[in-house]
C-alpha cells in the first residue's frame, strides 16, 4: 500500500498555486505526528477562538496536549482540535476581488441614514 | 515584478499591518524569521535543563511546585514558538534536527551551570528579566504568528521573574551563608545575563534589516541599557551588589555607565565552548532518541485505529 501525503502548515492550507509546502520527502519528517489547530472557548457564552497549533498522534492526544499547552492558567472551558489539513482558507492574493462586493454598500450601515434629531430610540 | 511585491510588502510593514503566513514575503524575511523564532524556541526548551536540575532539590514543597510550574511554562513557550515557525514552512523535525546537529543556535546563557539554589533565584530575576526586556517589543513584531505567540509568552513570563526575585529576597534576609550564596550567584550570572541581548549594535549583522522589517523594534544596546538601568536599582532592594566596578549613574546621559563586556567569552559560548554546551545538547538528543519508540507507537496505534474504523464503516 502506498499513499502520498502533503504536509500542511497552519496558515498554509491553499489548494491553488500557493499549495501546501510539501516537505514529506525528507526522511524522518514523514513520521512526524500531524499538526492540529486548537480553538479554545474561554468561558461559557463565548465563541471558540483560534489559539495556535500543536502536533499529536490523534484527536484525543491533541486535546490533552492542548490542555497542557494552552490552558495552564484556566484560559478555557472547552477545546476544539481540528487537523490542520482539513482547514480551507481564502487566498490573501484574491482578497481585493473577494471582498469587493461589500466595499460600495455603505447603505448597509445604520450611520448611512440621516434622521432628524427629534427621532429618539432608533 | 519582484520589486513591486517588495515595495508593497514594505509599505504594509510601514503602515503597521501585520504579515500573515500566506502573504507574500521576501525570502530573506522568511529565513530571518525562521532563524530567529526557532532559536528562540530552542532557547526555551534548552532553558528547562539548568532549572530542571534543581526541581528535586528545591528547599520546600512550595518552591518545588513553583519551579515545576515555571519549567512547564518554558516547555509551553517552546511549543508556541515552534508552531509559529512552522507557519513559515519549516517542519518541527527539521528544527529539532538543526538543534541536535548543532547547526541552530540557542541563547548562550543556558550553557552556564546552576551550582546552587540561589542560581534559581538569579535565573528568574536576571535571565528572565533580560528575556522579558527582549520579548515585550516582540509582541509588536511584524509577523502575526510570532507576535501572537509572544503576547502569550510575556503574560506568563512575569511570574517567572517575580518568583526569582522573591527567592533572592528570602535569601537576603537569611543567614550569612545564604547571603553569600546569593551574592556568589549574582556575580556568576550578571555578565552572561547582559550578554543575552546579543552583540553590540555595530557588530550585530542581522539587526539593521530586522529593524527595517519591524521584526525587532529596539537595538541590542538600547535594550541592554534599559535592563542595566532597571536592575541596578532593583539590586539595592536586595542589599546585594552587581559585580561591575564601573557601574555608575551618569547624570548627563540619564543612564548607568557600565564596564566592558567580555565579548570573547560570548562568542566562545555561542560557538559551542561554554561550560555546559555539550551536556545540554546531549540531554536533548538523548530525550529525542529515547522517545523515538513512544512516537512510533502512538503513530502505529492511530494507524491501527483508523484502519479498524474504515473496516467497520465498509
Amino acid at each position: 500500500m502506498s499513499f502520498h501525503t502533503n504536509k500542511y502548515y497552519y496558515g498554509d492550507y491553499g489548494e491553488a498555486k500557493n499549495g501546501a509546502a510539501d516537505i514529506s520527502a525528507k526522511g524522518s519528517a514523514k513520521e512526524e505526528w500531524p499538526l492540529w489547530e486548537i480553538f479554545i472557548r474561554s468561558k461559557q457564552g463565548l465563541d471558540h477562538k483560534h489559539v495556535g497549533s500543536l502536533h499529536a498522534a490523534d484527536a484525543a492526544m491533541a486535546i490533552e496536549n492542548a490542555r497542557d499547552v494552552y490552558t495552564r492558567r484556566m484560559e478555557g472551558v472547552s477545546i476544539w482540535a481540528v487537523e490542520s489539513k482539513y482547514i480551507h482558507a481564502s487566498n490573501p492574493d484574491e482578497a481585493g476581488a473577494l471582498y469587493d462586493p461589500a466595499n460600495d454598500k455603505v447603505y448597509r450601515h445604520p450611520t448611512f441614514y440621516d434622521l432628524p434629531d427629534e427621532v429618539k430610540y432608533m | 515584478m519582484e520589486k513591486t511585491s517588495e515595495a508593497f510588502f514594505q509599505d504594509k510593514i510601514d503602515r503597521e499591518i501585520r504579515i500573515e503566513p500566506k502573504d507574500w514575503m521576501p525570502e530573506k524575511y522568511r529565513q530571518t524569521l525562521i532563524r530567529q523564532i526557532s532559536q528562540h524556541a530552542h532557547s526555551e526548551i534548552i532553558g528547562m535543563l539548568p532549572e530542571g536540575n534543581w526541581i528535586t532539590r528545591a528547599p520546600s514543597l512550595r518552591r518545588k511546585a513553583i519551579l515545576l510550574a515555571k519549567v512547564q511554562d518554558e516547555a509551553g513557550h517552546g511549543l508556541y514558538l515552534y508552531s509559529a515557525a512552522e507557519t513559515l514552512g519549516i517542519s518541527r523535525d527539521e528544527m529539532y534536527e538543526q538543534l541536535h546537529s548543532g547547526r541552530a543556535k540557542y541563547s548562550s546563557i543556558f550553557n552556564y551551570p546552576t551550582l546552587s539554589w540561589a542560581d534559581i533565584g538569579v535565573i528568574g530575576w536576571l535571565v528572565d528579566g533580560a528575556a522579558i526586556m527582549n520579548q515585550v517589543p516582540l509582541c509588536r513584531s511584524s509577523f502575526g504568528p510570532y507576535a501572537r505567540a509572544m503576547v502569550r509568552v510575556c503574560k506568563e513570563e512575569s511570574f517567572h521573574q517575580r518568583q526569582g526575585f522573591e527567592i533572592l529576597l528570602t535569601l537576603s534576609r537569611g543567614t550569612e551563608a545564604q547571603r553569600s550564596m546569593a551574592q556568589d550567584a549574582i556575580n556568576r550570572w550578571w555578565w552572561p545575563s547582559i550578554m543575552m541581548f546579543g552583540p553590540k549594535d555595530d557588530e550585530s549583522p542581522n539587526s539593521v534589516q530586522s529593524m527595517k522589517w519591524k521584526i525587532k523594534r529596539f537595538s541590542n544596546d538600547e535594550l541592554r541599557q534599559k535592563f542595566i538601568d532597571v536592575t541596578a536599582e532593583q539590586v539595592k532592594v536586595l542589599g546585594f551588589t552587581l559585580p561591575d566596578p564601573n557601574l555608575k549613574w551618569n547624570k548627563a546621559r540619564g543612564h548607568y555607565d557600565y564596564g566592558a563586556i567580555n565579548w570573547d567569552e560570548f562568542w566562545q559560548v555561542i560557538q559551542g565552548n561554554g561550560p555546559c554546551n555539550k551536556e545540554r545538547l546531549e540531554a536533548r538528543k538523548k530525550a529525542w532518541e529515547e522517545g523515538e519508540w513512544v512516537r512510533a507507537a502512538a503513530s502505529a496505534y492511530t494507524t491501527k485505529k483508523n484502519k479498524r474504523n474504515t473496516t467497520v464503516a465498509a
